[in-house]
């Protein structure tokens, strides 16, 4: 059941590419002389680049009709083990592999890391370009085993980032940011291991740790599912993060540097409800249905608690962290809704999330480093002396707020639709979030912008050149998508269908579709006359 | 012209992109004219709509033009679609028309503000946002549109924002609006789930072929209704309007009064098959709810001092009647009342801003009087809006009200009817008390009153005649009438505010057969299936009678007013209680900074303490056992084979540890 369509097969493998192509821009960097600290960042950006466009090759030529994996590469690594490079990218995976290829370069040329000693550029890019191609791996992964090893290589990378680079407390979120994923992938671990020794004698022949393999093929009793699926989600709920196992995300997020901050919140969060779809939903939808209140409440609980908790923040950088917390919830709200509408908006809403608050973290970034504090109350008034600055926080804002037209709001509504039939009072809360949202943004933004700016405040520099033309590819996309999110939804929904049918058909039920009522007019030609007009207006 | 109504919303998506590229430029005027010239163009696109609507069959009078599809996923397929039909177009009419005017009036009240660009900017983003609302063909369209005039509502009354308080209002606005935007939501989700699509045709055909069950056209109607009452300041989301005020006055008259506040007035009128599938209870709490919050804001109106603040609490209890038709089953009258609402509000809010211009930014009508002298163009205008809320024939305000009390009585009995009444006579008398405060007595505004002396005077306007000081800071001054194009809008209002009443006149004997329920024929296709019926009731049949009892009302409204505030026949009453909004506004503001934000904090704290203080807890009581293992280790622990070592031991020691203590 591999991709179907040879047609969007590449000779050239591209999605190897994709991870090979920052490793050995991290190799080169390693092998520069330590003197030469302005050809760092000059390989960093070349070899990010590089992977950008490749990604942005990637999309122009995946096919949006193809269901199943493209790009597909599969060849033997550990063979004795079953375990094997097996890549692939389909409509789930295909803007989340998009969004990392082009957020890293953003974040290598348009943020500056602050090195006093001018020798940390070395590893300060080599580190970033590594997680750049663990975070490609982790999507492109369709093979168990390497897809662990990604999903564990992104921690390192990120730990020496906080700890490097971050703020005063850094040396604590670093070390517990890595902590507490270490101790869900343990989990994830050890599933992995039974999964693919149950499966080899339940369906599968002999040892093999392709997903593919296994999701199809493999038969587990229920129980075992269930055992299994809980390793892996746990994993992945610490990673999303899902309530109560969030608490590192806020103290990650306000002591990482900008970059990390960015990548973080961007893509990285995004393996979390990535996995929790690719792995938890395709290999074991029994269990994960059975779960689904579990999983609905603990959502709902994040975007409330979650919402909650970043209204009453101080510090402007942690009340955007738990924003995140917000609005992660919704996503995996939508992924246990089961719905076409419901995942599609999930994973609209993992790329949303990646932009509107990977721009809110590089504005915050921005005002610390005019300011050098992140403190709400020491801003005031900063529309008045930075208008351009200010709209361009206040635009992103509402972005995350999910006003419609712009690119939160798809995912957002999208979700909510999708999951009113399926989970009616999960929604009927989580709608109310969309109203905390509001809360806790504007006020933020009140106490930051509005007001008559004080003495600190009064010489706050406006927006500058570099820094516009960073934020003018995450404002294109916020304005774009929310107006047209068509080619974004037409490539997502035929792998979000084909998933559902599998979850269906492997979970053994049948998920609620909507009522679908056919325009009956009493006056039947009223109708007629409608579609000639269409038709008429259409030529 | 039907198949370019896209160019309704196009003209001021051009005016917005081309202000935001070359504002500065242009800046001013030059930028006052493009925003105005693009909701010109927006209006003669709609007039243009409008006989072509006129040229068709009363049945045909419905056109769909999709744009492109929007958010297509599985069954929900929602287009950016705009549905051109009578409701839809009479929207625009009125919509790009006082738009237009209100943008004239804007060039000349903005004149000097080192924003003016931006103004503009906004007041377009505010009209594409607004025409999109009415011009939706499914409710995703009209909840873009209404989450856009939202944000532009925020974005203007906080425009002037270096002060806290106009800062504080835009973000209140934003959030109530939220509240009710809720409802709007979930409205949507359970019209998709029960019919397939939230397309208005689709959602209004199964209502009214009856393949909705009843309870599930009930929560449709009414979560609507939640989003309506937000939007519209209906009690208990009225709160935003009053405070809204701290907007530009051009912004009060066409936000705040005329077109977005009418947005869920309009919702309910194009969903109207919805809600008579409903429950029959579902429309009366509608009209209680409009009758009391009409009854409500008129009583709180009775006692404000600053002139914006009256008309802001008149325009939530003109809206009250709005919704008071609705859920009498009068679509048409709502729609009626909801254009000469506009033309007569949309006038006086502009009327206070003329005044406030001239007044060099006074707000305060103790400071006000005699003004007529000065500003004749202005007080003769605002007497014209001022005799058309009243209720006084044949000015526009009477014909649209007396429609609206008629369905009352004929419909949902005498009680309610009886509170549209005495709000009828509460209007007549705070409009009249404004219009004196106003524009007659003496002169106040030579006189160098603070707040306490302001307050006597008002009680025993004889002391008025101390010495006459500097107002303010702005020494000796006048109070001078506003330039042209200030006054052009005003004197187009009040014509529209005198003889508006024309387009739905009643079947009284003396009015000819061709003028009668003009608006009612036009809008039939649209309410038919709702429109209640009420030729048989004998409310009908004695309609002049009662057109004469609301007559009576209006005047003794005003007579009142004028014993009590021209010729002191008796002392004001004006309890600081009505002043204070009945303290409702406290009241929320009090919770909200007091057990709100305390359950707040205790959530934050209990993420920090509870929720984080197991997680550091166990850790600390993990890494103790970890430190203890890791003797026996040699390996390099940098290495990640390593640390996936001490990845496994740690989820050893979670099970350990965790079975024990849990």
């Amino acid at each position: 059941m591999l991709a179907a369509g040879s047609s969007s097969d590449l000779a050239f493998p591209i999605l190897s590419m994709l991870i090979l192509l920052p490793v050995a821009g991290a190799a080169l960097i390693v092998l520069l002389s330590k003197r030469r600290p302005e050809y760092m960042k000059l390989v960093a950006a070349i070899s990010s680049v590089a992977t950008a466009a490749m990604s942005v090759w990637l999309t122009v030529e995946f096919d949006r009709a193809d269901d199943g994996f493209q790009f597909v590469s599969k060849q033997p690594w550990i063979d004795q083990w079953g375990i094997g490079w097996h890549l692939g990218v389909d409509g789930i995976s295909l803007f989340l592999v998009l969004l990392t290829g082009v957020l890293f370069p953003l974040a290598i040329l348009g943020i500056d890391p602050h090195n006093d000693d001018p020798a940390q550029d070395k590893p300060y890019f080599a580190w970033l370009l590594l997680l750049e191609a663990g975070v490609m791996g982790a999507f492109l992964s369709l093979d168990l085993f390497l897809f662990f090893v990604f999903f564990e290589i992104v921690l390192v990378p990120m730990y020496f980032l906080i700890g490097g680079w971050g703020y005063e407390r850094r040396e604590y979120a670093a070390t517990k940011f890595f902590l507490y994923t270490m101790v869900g992938s343990a989990f994830m671990f050890v599933s992995i291991m039974a999964t693919v020794f149950i499966a080899s004698r339940n369906g599968v022949n002999g040892i093999t740790f392709d997903l593919v393999e296994i999701a199809e093929n493999a038969s587990f009793a229920t129980s075992t599912g269930r055992w299994l699926f809980f390793g892996f989600a746990i994993a992945f709920a610490v990673k999303v993060p899902v309530f109560p196992l969030h608490t590192w995300l806020p103290d990650a997020h306000t002591q990482a540097p900008t970059a990390g901050s960015v990548v973080l919140a961007g893509v990285m969060l995004k393996l979390g409800t990535y996995g929790l779809l690719r792995f938890g939903l395709y290999l074991f939808p029994e269990a994960a249905h059975w779960s689904r209140s579990l999983w609905l409440t603990l959502a709902v609980i994040g975007i409330t608690y979650g919402a909650i908790a970043a209204t009453m923040q101080k510090d402007l950088k942690r009340l955007v962290a738990y924003s995140s917390v917000a609005h992660l919830g919704f996503i995996v709200l939508g992924t246990f809704a089961f719905t076409s509408e419901a995942i599609t908006g999930s994973v609209m809403q993992m790329v949303n999330h990646g932009v509107s608050t990977g721009a809110l973290f590089l504005l915050v970034g921005m005002i610390y480093e005019r300011r050098h504090t992140r403190q709400i109350s020491e801003l005031k008034g900063l529309q008045a002396v930075a208008p351009i600055f200010a709209a361009a926080f206040l635009l992103v804002t509402l972005s995350s707020i999910g006003v419609p037209g712009l690119n939160g709001f798809v995912g957002e509504f999208l979700i909510l639709i999708g999951s009113f039939g399926t989970a009616r009072w999960w929604v009927v809360i989580a709608a109310a979030g969309v109203i905390l949202a509001a809360l806790y943004l504007l006020w933020a933004y009140q106490r930051v912008f509005h007001g008559e700016p004080d003495e600190a405040n009064k010489t706050f520099p406006e927006l500058k050149l570099k820094e516009a033309l960073v934020l003018l590819p995450f404002i294109g996309v916020i304005v774009f998508t929310g107006i047209y999110p068509k080619p974004m939804l037409e490539r997502i929904e035929p792998a979000v269908d084909r998933l559902i049918a599998h979850v269906e058909d492997r979970g053994g039920f049948e998920i609620d579709r909507p009522t679908v009522i056919e325009h009956e007019s009493p006056a039947g030609e009223d109708d007629e006359a409608h579609d000639a007009e269409t038709a008429e207006a259409g030529e | 012209m039907l198949d370019v109504i896209w160019l309704i919303p196009a003209f001021p998506l051009v005016g917005f992109l081309l202000i935001l590229v070359f504002g500065r430029r242009l800046g001013e005027p030059g930028a006052g004219y493009l925003a105005a010239g693009a909701v010109l163009g927006s209006f003669v696109v709609s007039v243009g709509a409008y006989f072509d609507l006129l040229s068709r069959d009363a049945e045909e009078r419905s056109h769909i033009e999709t744009v492109f599809s929007w958010v297509p996923v599985s069954q929900l397929q929602v287009d950016m679609a705009f549905l051109a039909d009578p409701l839809s177009i009479t929207m625009c009419l009125f919509v790009t028309g006082i738009a237009f005017l209100i943008h004239l009036f804007a060039i000349g009240y903005m004149h000097g503000d080192p924003k003016f660009s931006k103004f503009f900017l906004y007041l377009n983003l505010f009209v594409l946002s607004m025409t999109l609302l009415v011009l939706g063909e499914n409710l995703l369209v009209t909840f873009l549109g209404w989450e856009g005039v939202g944000t532009c509502s925020y974005l203007l009354i906080s425009f002037w924002h270096t002060k806290d308080a106009n800062a504080s209002a835009g973000k209140k606005a934003f959030v109530t609006n939220r509240i009710g935007d809720w409802g709007f939501m979930l409205a949507m989700f359970l019209g998709f789930w029960a019919v397939g699509s939230v397309s208005y045709v689709a959602l209004n055909e199964a209502a009214e072929a009856g393949s909705l069950a009843t309870s599930t056209a009930t929560g449709i109607a009414l979560l609507l209704f939640v989003g309506a009452v937000g939007k519209s300041a209906q009690l208990p989301l009225y709160v935003w309007l009053p405070d809204a005020m701290a907007g530009p006055t051009p912004v009060s008259a066409l936000i705040h009064a005329a077109t977005m506040v009418t947005a869920g007035v309009f919702l309910m009128v194009r969903m109207n098959p919805m809600l008579t599938a409903a429950a029959d209870w579902a429309p009366t709490l509608i009209a209680w709810v409009g009758a009391i919050t009409a009854l409500f804001a008129a009583t709180i109106a009775l006692a404000q001092n600053d002139i914006k603040k009256v008309l802001a609490y008149s325009t939530v209890s003109q809206l009250g009647y709005m919704f008071l038709a609705v859920g009498s089953g009068a679509y048409v009258a709502a729609i009626f009342h909801m254009i000469t609402h506009a033309f007569f509000k949309a006038l006086m809010f502009l009327g206070s801003g003329s005044v406030i211009h001239g007044m060099h930014e006074e707000q305060d009508m103790r400071k006000m009087g005699a003004l007529r002298k000065f500003m004749p163009v202005t007080a003769a205008t605002f007497i014209i809006g001022w005799l058309a809320i009243a209720g006084v024939p044949p000015f526009a305000g009477f014909w649209s009200k007396d429609e609206i009390l008629l369905f009352t009585l004929a419909e949902r009995g005498v009680v309610l009817y009886v509170i549209g009444l005495v709000t009828a006579v509460l209007t007549a008398f705070y409009m009249t008390r404004q219009v004196l405060m106003v524009f007659f007595g003496d002169a106040k505004w030579g006189s160098h009153a603070n707040e306490a002396e302001a307050a006597q005077l008002e009680v025993t306007p004889d002391t008025a005649a101390d010495p006459p000081v500097t107002h303010g800071a702005h020494g000796e001054f006048k109070p001078h009438e506003s330039p042209p194009i200030m006054l052009v809008p005003l004197v187009v209002l009040a014509g529209l505010a005198m003889v508006g009443g024309v387009i739905q006149l009643p079947s009284f004997g003396f009015i000819p057969k061709s003028w009668q329920y003009r608006l009612e024929h036009w809008l039939e296709p649209v309410v038919e299936f709702g429109e209640a019926q009420i030729k048989d009731s004998s409310a009908y049949g004695n309609k002049e009678l009662l057109a004469l009892l609301a007559i009576a009302c209006a005047l003794a409204g005003i007579a009142a007013a004028v014993a009590i505030y021209s010729k002191k026949l008796r002392e004001p009453i004006e309890p600081e209680i009505l002043a204070e909004g009945w303290r409702y506004d406290w009241a929320i503001s009090a919770f909200m900074g007091g057990p709100g934000r305390k359950m707040f904090d205790a959530v934050a704290w209990f993420d920090k303490t509870i929720v984080d203080g197991a997680v550091n807890g166990s850790a600390r009581v993990v890494s103790g056992a970890a430190g203890q293992l890791r003797r026996g280790q040699t390996g390099n622990v940098r290495n990640y084979a390593g640390i996936l070592g001490v990845g496994v031991v740690l989820l050893l020691a979670w099970f350990v540890i965790g079975r024990g203590v849990l």
